[in-house]
C-alpha cells in the first residue's frame, strides 16, 4: 500500500516539478483560457442578455474544465512519447491503473487551478451576480461527470502510444469533435440533423445541460439580481447518464490503454529513438 | 547447480515493414537466437547497427513481445511473468531518456518513488553511485538539458542501478561518450561487478569494452548469433589475430567508423 502511494505521488512530483520548468507556458495558456472565455461571454454583455451571458459563462467554464482535464492527460502521455522515458514508465514495476490514476490526479489539479483563474476572470469581465445558483449542485455534477471525463481522457492517451508524431493530432481532433457536438456555447439543435445524434455520445453535453439548470438558465423566475437555480432532483436523469458513462467509459479507457500497449509491444511501436 | 540469470532459447522477432503499395516483407530483427548467462556473469553482445542487439535487450527489458521462443530471467519467464521481470532488471539505453528540464535528483527522484522507495534513503544511494562515477554534487540540481552526453549517460547509469536490480542490461552505455567517461563507466562496472555480483548483459560495438568487461561475447550479423565464446577462443576459433579480424571473419562484417560514432540505433534494432 506504501509503495502503491509513493508510486502515485510519483506523478504528481514529476507534474508538478515540469510545471514548475515550463512556467511561463503555463501562464500563457491559463492567459489565453481566459481571454478566449472572456471573449466568447462578452458576446453577452453586448446584447445586454444576462441570460445569453450566463448561458456562455457556462459554457466556457465547464468546458475549460472538462477539455483541460481530458487534454492534460492525454497530453502527459504525448510528453513522455516526446522525451523518450515512456519505454522507463512502462519497464518500472507500476500497475498501468496506478500510472493512468496519478496522471489524472495531477490533471484535475492542473485543470481545477485553470477553472478557478477562468471563474474570475469572468466574473470581472461580465459582472455577473451568482446568488441564487446551486453551486453545490455543480459540484457534484462536475465531480460526477469528472470520472466519464478522465475515461475519455484514457482513451485520447492511447494515440500517443500509438503514434509519438501524429498521437497528439488526433487528440486534438477529438477534442475539437468534443466541442462542435457537445452544446457548449449553443444550444444542439442548431446542428445539422446528421450531427446531432453525435451530441448524444458525449458526457460533455449532460454536464452543461445539468449545470445550466442548476445556474438557472432558462428559468423564467430568474433575474439578474438573484438566479433560480434547479434543485439537485431537476438534474438527477443527467446524474444518472454521466454516472453510468463514467461506469463504461474509465474501466473501458484503462482496457482499451493497455490493449494498445501491448500492441505496441509486439509491433515495436513504442520505440522511438536508441 | 547453480540456475542460469539469463536463458534464451530459439528467440525470434520479426517486423513487418511497408516495400510499396500494400506490399508488405517481414525482417527478422532476431533470428532463431539461444544463449545463456550465468549468474554474476558480464556477457557482452556485439554487432553492427541492425544486427539485433537492441531488439534483445527490449525484449528482455519487456518492452519488446518476441514471436516465439523461451526466455527466463532469475526463474521468471516473458512475457508471461512481464511484472516481475521489471522488480529484477536495470537498463541503460544507448539514447538517456529523461524528462530533459528536469534536474538529475528530480529525474532520479521520479525514478526512486516510481518503484515504491522511500526518497530520501534513495537519494542517499544515489549520491554514493554518482561519487563512483565521477561525478560531482553540484552537478545534482543541474538540468538534463543543460548536461553533455557523458554525464547524462552516467546519471542514466545511476538510474538503473538505484533499485538494486540483480540483472543489469546495458545497451551500448559508453556509445559517444568522451574517453574520460567512457572509463570512468568501465571502471564502475567492473567494481559493481566484482563487489556485487551483478549479472551484466553489455551490447557494445567497442571490441576493447568488450575484451576488458566480459567473460564471454556473442558476436550477433543479421539477427543470428554467429559465435560465442570467451575473447580468447573466438580469435583462436576464427584463426585470427585480434577481436576485430574474428569479428569480421565469423560475421562477414565490419563495424565501420559511421557505426562506431552512431548514437542511435537504427529501426530494426
Amino acid at each position: 500500500m506504501e509503495a502503491t502511494l509513493r508510486q502515485t505521488w510519483a506523478f504528481l512530483f514529476r507534474g508538478y516539478h515540469i510545471t514548475r520548468r515550463y512556467i511561463g507556458w503555463v501562464v500563457v495558456f491559463n492567459f489565453y483560457a481566459l481571454v478566449t472565455s472572456a471573449t466568447v461571454a462578452l458576446i453577452g454583455v453586448a446584447q445586454n442578455d444576462y441570460q445569453l451571458t450566463l448561458t456562455l459563462v457556462v459554457g466556457a467554464l465547464l468546458w475549460n474544465y472538462l477539455s483541460w482535464l481530458y487534454q492534460e492527460i492525454a497530453m502527459s502521455i504525448a510528453y513522455e512519447r516526446w522525451e523518450g522515458t515512456l519505454e522507463y514508465t512502462f519497464m518500472a514495476p507500476v500497475s498501468r491503473a496506478v500510472h493512468l490514476l496519478g496522471v489524472s490526479v495531477f490533471s484535475l489539479l492542473n485543470s481545477i487551478v485553470t477553472s478557478v483563474i477562468v471563474l474570475v476572470g469572468l466574473m470581472l469581465f461580465t459582472n455577473l451576480n451568482l446568488r441564487g445558483a446551486n453551486l453545490f449542485g455543480v459540484f457534484v455534477v462536475l465531480a460526477v461527470s469528472t470520472i466519464a471525463f478522465v475515461g475519455l481522457g484514457l482513451f485520447a492517451a492511447v494515440f500517443p502510444v500509438m503514434s509519438a508524431e501524429r498521437g497528439a493530432e488526433a487528440t486534438h481532433i477529438f477534442q475539437g469533435s468534443l466541442l462542435l457536438v457537445s452544446g457548449v456555447y449553443y444550444p444542439i439543435d442548431v446542428l445539422p440533423r446528421w450531427l446531432q445524434p453525435l451530441s448524444a455520445i458525449s458526457p460533455a453535453t449532460y454536464t452543461l445541460s445539468a449545470c445550466r439548470k442548476l445556474f438557472g438558465v432558462g428559468n423564467s423566475n430568474s433575474t439578474a439580481e438573484y438566479l433560480a437555480g434547479a434543485p439537485l432532483s431537476a438534474v438527477w436523469h443527467e446524474l444518472l447518464i454521466l454516472a453510468f458513462m463514467g461506469a463504461i467509459l474509465l474501466p473501458l479507457g484503462l482496457l482499451v490503454f493497455m490493449r494498445i500497449e501491448a500492441w505496441a509491444k509486439k509491433t515495436g511501436k513504442l520505440k522511438r529513438t536508441g | 547447480m547453480q540456475q542460469p540469470a539469463i536463458q534464451v532459447r530459439n528467440l525470434r522477432k520479426g517486423f513487418r515493414k511497408r516495400s510499396g503499395f500494400r506490399k508488405k516483407s517481414e525482417l527478422w530483427a532476431i533470428d532463431d537466437v539461444s544463449f545463456s548467462v550465468a549468474q554474476g556473469e558480464t556477457y557482452g553482445l556485439l554487432g553492427p547497427n541492425g544486427s539485433g542487439k537492441s531488439s534483445l535487450i527490449r525484449v528482455l527489458s519487456t518492452l519488446l513481445i518476441a514471436d516465439s521462443g523461451y526466455v527466463r530471467m532469475l526463474g521468471f519467464t516473458l512475457p508471461e511473468q512481464a511484472e516481475e521481470v521489471r522488480r529484477i532488471i536495470g537498463r541503460v539505453s544507448v539514447d538517456a531518456a529523461f524528462y530533459k528540464k528536469l534536474s538529475a535528483r528530480e529525474n532520479l527522484l521520479y525514478t526512486a518513488l516510481l518503484y515504491g522507495q522511500n526518497a530520501r534513503q534513495a537519494e542517499r544511494h544515489v549520491m554514493e553511485i554518482l561519487e563512483q562515477l565521477g561525478m560531482e554534487n553540484a552537478k545534482f540540481s543541474t538540468p538534463l538539458e543543460e548536461m553533455s552526453r557523458g554525464m547524462q549517460q552516467k546519471i542514466s547509469i545511476a538510474r538503473a542501478l538505484m533499485i538494486n536490480p540483480p540483472l543489469l542490461l546495458l545497451d551500448e552505455p559508453t556509445t559517444g561518450l568522451d574517453p574520460k567517461s567512457r572509463r570512468d563507466v568501465q571502471t564502475f562496472l567492473e567494481d559493481l561487478q566484482r563487489r556485487e555480483g551483478t549479472t551484466i548483459l553489455l551490447t557494445t560495438h567497442d571490441m576493447a569494452e568488450a575484451e576488458r568487461l566480459c567473460a564471454r561475447i556473442g558476436f550477433l550479423a543479421h539477427g543470428k548469433l554467429v559465435a560465442e565464446g570467451t575473447a580468447a577462443q573466438l580469435v583462436q576459433h576464427a584463426g585470427a589475430a585480434t577481436l576485430d579480424d574474428a569479428f569480421i571473419k565469423l560475421t562477414g562484417e565490419e563495424l565501420t567508423e559511421a557505426e562506431l560514432s552512431a548514437d542511435y540505433a537504427n529501426c530494426a534494432e
